[in-house]
């Protein structure tokens, strides 16, 4: 899942400082689940606002909202009719969320509450590792199932470097290194000759904002609004 | 024993402090509470064997919250004790009675929060 994390308070409250009315706007997907901008971290930033505000003589308007998603028009839809009798929103959503309602409204400052982190797994409450850096070509096939773009500090398609250390990095003693461990895993798998597969430098100047159209779809003559 | 407490100490019951959530606290104060303090089981002896570290996470998160938007964060604690202890429930009532007195009067009872819960159509 897409994983974020609460802005500093201050910072929040930096960004809405000459407004009056604000809307704090979560998002009930990925960063409900990881405790970053669900209902409850919505109900909680709303009343750090609103006790903040009131002790420096300045009280504030707030709704609170929670979507089911930010990154669906028919959910910011459902904001349609009240968005505009606020001065301000604060998204709690991933950083695609609080640009697709920053679309959806585009009269209305949108803020963001959050600093968007990556896609992770959940290893436990609270605690979420990066596993993808969505580079757009996939080669866990001959990796054995572990990224080496986003878990390699060099990001190397061609491993390990001469910084490798009995199965660590060397940029942190704790890092385990990500093709000692593609080694480790090929081998247990009997499929170590894949590991001499070189793998062609991706693309990186291709990185232009990306468009998806899954095969049997196509882009409608005008977007739905 | 038939102790008493000192009467502004409002008792919230429930199942266990594990059930506390950052929530409740902070409402208690933004709605004008003076402090509010968690009285859980000792450490070690949850029924539900992490209830009351829970709640101390939880006050300790309050705390930092409290600190953040400039009010006092000792309005919130966590106290620890077993039932038997009548006397030292007593005496914690006693002592954040004080200490709450020493802070004064929680600023925000004056004025009531503006929030509106925007329902999703």
């Amino acid at each position: 899942m897409i994983v974020a994390k609460r802005k500093p308070f201050e910072e929040i409250l930096q960004m809405i400082a000459g407004h009056r009315k604000v809307l704090i706007a979560g998002c009930g997907t990925c960063v409900a689940v990881c405790l970053a901008g669900g209902e409850k971290e919505v109900a909680v930033l709303a009343a750090e606002i609103d006790m903040a505000r009131r002790l420096k003589n300045q009280p504030i308007e707030l709704g609170q909202t929670t979507l089911e998603r930010q990154c669906d028009r028919e959910y910011l839809a459902q904001l349609d009719d009240r968005a505009a009798s606020y001065e301000a929103i604060v998204s709690l959503a991933c950083g695609v969320g609080i640009q697709f309602l920053a679309e959806r409204f585009p009269t209305i400052p949108v803020y963001p509450g959050v600093d968007t982190c990556g896609l992770a797994v959940n290893q436990d409450v609270g605690w979420y590792e990066e596993r993808c850096r969505s580079c757009g070509r996939c080669v866990l096939d001959r990796t054995g199932g572990i990224c080496p773009v986003t878990l390699c500090a060099k990001g190397l398609y061609n491993g390990p470097c001469g910084g490798t250390n009995r199965g660590f990095c060397e940029i942190d003693p704790e890092q385990p290194c990500a093709w000692y461990a593609i080694y480790e895993r090929l081998k247990g798998q009997g499929r170590l000759e894949r590991i001499r597969a070189i793998t062609p430098v991706q693309e990186w100047r291709d990185t232009v904002p990306r468009t998806l159209l899954q095969p049997g779809y196509r882009k409608p003559e005008k977007a739905k609004s | 024993m038939r102790l008493s407490y000192p009467a502004n100490v409002k008792i919230i019951l429930v199942p266990c402090t594990g059930k506390v959530d950052v929530m409740h606290l902070l409402q208690a104060i933004q709605r004008g509470a003076d402090g509010v303090y968690c009285v859980g089981c000792l450490e070690g002896t949850c029924h539900y064997n992490q209830g009351n570290l829970r709640c101390r996470e939880r006050v300790e998160r309050v705390r930092e919250i409290l600190q953040e938007i400039g009010l006092e964060p000792d309005r919130v604690r966590m106290y620890n004790l077993s039932s038997g202890e009548a006397p030292t429930f007593v005496a914690y009532a006693r002592e954040m009675t004080e200490l709450i007195r020493r802070l004064g009067p929680n600023p925000l009872k004056h004025s009531k929060p503006s929030i509106r819960l925007e329902e999703a159509a």
